[in-house]
């Protein structure tokens, strides 16, 4: 075939270059119908909205001084960009009341392969005073597959705390498998009303053994030793409290 | 009168027995749809009426309820001669849209079945009426391309007779069409990939492993190792992303329980036409004790190659002629992770059954598939009989019969060509200029291969080891001469990328969902499509309207295919000859990975190639 344009073919082509948005489908079927299927196609492969509930701890706790009910779980709903992100966690003491009650609701937006940035509210419902603060932290996968959360909360009384969270997942065997974990919080000022002191309070190292029977239903038993340190550890202290123990655990690791 | 109601209770009589001589066979003789031991009933014509809807089928003993064709699992077989026009009434009695996608056949683009590509797609109540003549001969299929139907049932084999006598005619052929059935709803599986991506896979790597490992390769070996898959937060076992944990594999809709059978004389020529129908399971086919020779690569013959075991990747499909003796034969297909299997028993009598063999270990991803240091690798596939008659055995493919002048003379004036550049093979084995990745990168973009390798001679992950033959893509030569002979006068590269911790597939970190402009194809020319393989998995890419030319050799026949699989860190070429004008899509043949965004649309164009 001739490579040299005739002067119809150079029409033709400029007509074409100035359609080029038109999609060819359109010349056979109603264009209307076609940009419904295409818009609906291109948001099918990519752009789906999806969710995670997940309860990672729901646990009988029990020490020297007392048992309790633990929970930490989170949720999130949305893009692979862009989600919207709740956290909650807290502790229900010996049968009688809620002592520790968190809810963060957060904006959480993937930045990197394995990095988001979270920015939000979180809210103490317990222990009073109730304390309200601004968030802000990220959440990922760091190499070696440790499991992050790092947050920075400025409450409503001005004070400035941090809390890093990581775990790592062992498996044994394809189902059981073993979870060290370690929090730590530190306050970069005192809040006496909320019983805080200044650096490193209510730190936590846990070892949590589960099974699961399926992915999304894994009962688990463990051990968690933690408390206060500094400052913080004084106070409890001077309340007759006991600054520092172990815990044994048991409880269910669950998802939708 | 008397007689025709005895003949009628006589019938009844005979199907009531029917059913209970059913329920008494053995599981591999019992049938849902009448395809043992006869093969598929198939669909012949040119006129073809066709339904969708939601029906059940059982598969090893359990209900599944799933999208099918005529209520059939697989879909009917259709029988189609070329040179034909067929017309095929697609009725959809879903209560979604439903499609027909027409895999690997050339026809106009409108008729090719993609919703928001070639068409609109069928809606509910409606009858769309397909019409196209048929300009090619062999095996191919057809399946739905509406959401995650094709993972509920909505596939079937198709096969167009050759106008003129078939030289690789038989005795008795068989479909052999592999596919993968879940009960769980397709959307939850995907749902559960995007919240927990490793979710279906049970292989991972123990703390028995490492000590395993540590006693046979020294601890020192066994924690680098951990800790350089650590540090780059891949895992080595991440072979399938949707595993046998949900996975029944079939053949032919049956479960390795029921165990399809196909029946031959012994002496018969058998014919099997191989179609791997899965959403995601990529198998490893043989039959133990039966040399199989490849006559057929995705429809289009290619000259007999006889081999042990072949890698059958989604949507390729493969002819293959065995020769049973008196006896009985178990086809395997092993899913590449090796965590499932589907089988069939080729037999001359009813109720023969052979040895299942046992599953091999699975497999782990190495540096190569990283395309981080294929040079420390070498050894893994040093020894491959397809080394020694390799992409670069000239003599071999035919070279002597080129002339490089004439290939040339098409060119359409791209001075800037740089020969080596358009033979990647030839750098094969060798350490290249670090690859370049002009491409977006961000949150959906884990690893950049920095030394991606032609891996077109190289066997399948998990069969590098194996001591009998395997079929790798250079083994492929196309029978007939490929029909456009031009060198390409561009080429485009094109990345496969992800990350898998989100569970995002992309190409050139973009997913479809964020794509504005379609990929251009001028019409008439030759492209050099390069894919480069980012990703640690292998990806059937698929192309449709026009075949691809497998950048194999410099020959002229170079194998055609419609789907071929990328392996982890390889860069390999395919050319193509943009002759077919409209809009193709163009992705990822795993299902989850497309509905992830592994897709583009290929827009072919009536325009000259801008200079």
């Amino acid at each position: 075939m001739s490579r040299i344009p005739t002067l119809p073919t150079i029409g033709l082509v400029l007509f074409a270059v100035g359609a080029d948005a038109q999609n060819a489908a359109d010349a056979f079927y109603d264009a209307q119908a076609m940009a419904t299927a295409r818009s609906k196609l291109q948001e099918g492969h990519g752009n789906q909205v999806n969710s995670l509930i997940i309860a990672e701890r729901l646990e009988y706790s029990t020490n020297d001084t007392g048992d309790a009910v633990v929970w930490e779980g989170q949720g999130w709903l949305g893009t692979d960009r862009n989600k919207f992100w709740v956290k909650t966690e807290g502790e229900y003491v010996d049968g009688e009341e809620i002592d520790e009650a968190e809810l963060q609701l957060l904006y959480s937006r993937a930045v990197s392969a394995f990095w988001d940035v979270q920015a939000g509210i979180r809210h103490d419902f317990e222990p009073t005073p109730r304390r309200s603060h601004l968030v802000i932290g990220t959440q990922g996968l760091a190499p070696y597959w440790f499991e992050v959360d790092a947050a920075l909360f400025l409450s409503d009384e001005g004070k400035v705390t941090a809390r890093i969270e990581t775990e790592y997942e062992l498996s044994l065997t394809q189902r059981l498998i073993l979870q060290p974990r370690l929090e730590i919080n530190l306050a970069a000022s005192a809040d006496e009303e909320a019983g805080i002191g200044k650096g490193l309070f209510d730190t936590v190292a846990e070892l949590r053994l589960r099974y699961e029977f399926r992915r999304e239903f894994a009962p688990y038993i463990g051990v968690s030793w933690g408390g206060d340190f500094g400052d913080t550890a004084d106070m409890v202290q001077r309340q007759d409290g006991k600054a520092r123990g172990f815990s044994i655990v048991a409880g269910f690791r669950l998802w939708y | 009168m008397n007689f025709t109601r005895r003949k009628f209770l006589q019938q009844g009589t005979f199907a009531v027995a029917g059913v209970g001589l059913n329920l008494a066979l053995p599981p591999w003789a019992r049938s849902g749809t009448a395809s043992n031991l006869t093969g598929m009933r198939p669909l012949a014509g040119k006129v073809f009426d066709l339904s969708v809807a939601a029906a059940s089928s059982i598969i090893d003993g359990r209900r599944g309820h799933g999208v099918l064709v005529n209520e059939q699992l697989p879909a009917p077989l259709l029988r189609w001669r070329e040179g034909d026009t067929v017309t095929l009434r697609v009725t959809n009695r879903l209560e979604v849209d439903t499609s027909i996608h027409w895999h690997g056949i050339l026809l106009p683009f409108q008729m090719d079945g993609v919703p928001g590509v070639s068409f609109p797609g069928i809606s509910p109540g409606e009858t769309f009426v397909y019409e196209f003549p048929l300009q090619q001969a062999g095996t191919y299929w057809y399946h739905s391309h509406s959401g995650l139907q094709e993972q509920s049932g909505h596939y079937g084999p198709l096969i167009i007779e050759p106008r003129e006598a078939d030289p690789d005619s038989v005795e008795r052929e068989y479909v052999i069409l592999l596919s993968d059935w879940t009960f769980e709803d397709p959307h939850r599986v995907f749902a559960k990939l995007k919240k927990m991506p490793d979710n279906y896979n049970f292989q991972q790597r123990t703390v028995q492993e490492f000590f395993r490992d540590s006693r046979e390769d020294g601890l020192a070996s066994a924690v680098d190792d951990r800790l350089m898959w650590g540090d780059k937060r891949m895992n080595p076992t991440d072979i399938a992303d949707v595993t046998g944990a949900t996975y029944t594999y079939l053949i032919n809709g049956h479960g390795p329980k029921d165990n399809w059978t196909g029946l031959f004389k012994p002496g018969e020529r058998v014919r099997l036409r191989f179609i791997n129908a899965s959403a995601m399971s990529i198998f490893n086919v043989r039959i133990p004790g039966l040399p199989l020779s490849v006559v057929q690569a995705d429809g289009l013959p290619v000259v007999p190659v006889e081999t042990d075991e072949f890698q059958i990747g989604v949507a390729e499909t493969f002819d293959v002629i065995v020769k049973p003796d008196d006896r009985a034969y178990t086809l395997m297909a092993e899913s590449n992770d090796r965590y499932g299997y589907a089988r069939a028993t080729l037999a001359p009598r009813e109720g023969m059954v052979a040895p299942v063999p046992e599953l091999r270990s699975r497999p782990t991803l190495t540096m190569k598939d990283m395309a981080m240091d294929h040079g420390s690798m070498g050894s893994s596939d040093a020894g491959h009989e397809s080394m020694d008659g390799g992409p670069v055995d000239h003599a071999a493919m035919g070279h002597g019969k080129m002339d490089h002048g004439a290939m040339n003379h098409d060119l359409m004036g791209n001075g800037t060509m740089d020969h080596a550049a358009m033979n990647p093979v030839s750098n094969h084995g060798r350490a290249a200029a670090p690859q370049a990745h002009d491409h977006v990168k961000g949150p959906g973009v884990v690893g950049l291969a920095a030394n991606p390798v032609n891996r077109l001679h190289e066997r399948p992950l998990g069969l590098q080891d194996e001591d009998h033959r395997v079929l790798v893509y250079t083994d492929l030569r196309a029978r007939d001469c490929n029909p456009d002979v031009r060198m390409p006068g561009r080429e485009l590269e094109l990345h496969l990328t992800s990350n898998m911790e989100r569970y995002m597939w992309s190409f050139d970190g973009v997913k479809f969902s964020e794509v504005d402009e379609p990929i251009k194809f001028y019409k008439g020319e030759r492209v050099r499509l390069t894919l480069v393989n980012d990703t640690m998995m292998p990806h059937p890419i698929h192309l449709h309207g026009m075949f691809f030319e497998v950048v194999t050799n410099d020959s002229e026949f170079k194998p055609r295919k419609h789907t071929i699989v990328v392996k982890p860190g390889e860069k390999m070429s395919v050319d193509i000859t943009a002759d077919a004008v409209g809009d193709w899509a163009f992705h990822c043949h795993l299902l989850y990975h497309m509905h992830a965004g592994m897709m583009r649309v290929v827009s072919v164009v009536d325009e000259l190639v801008p200079v």
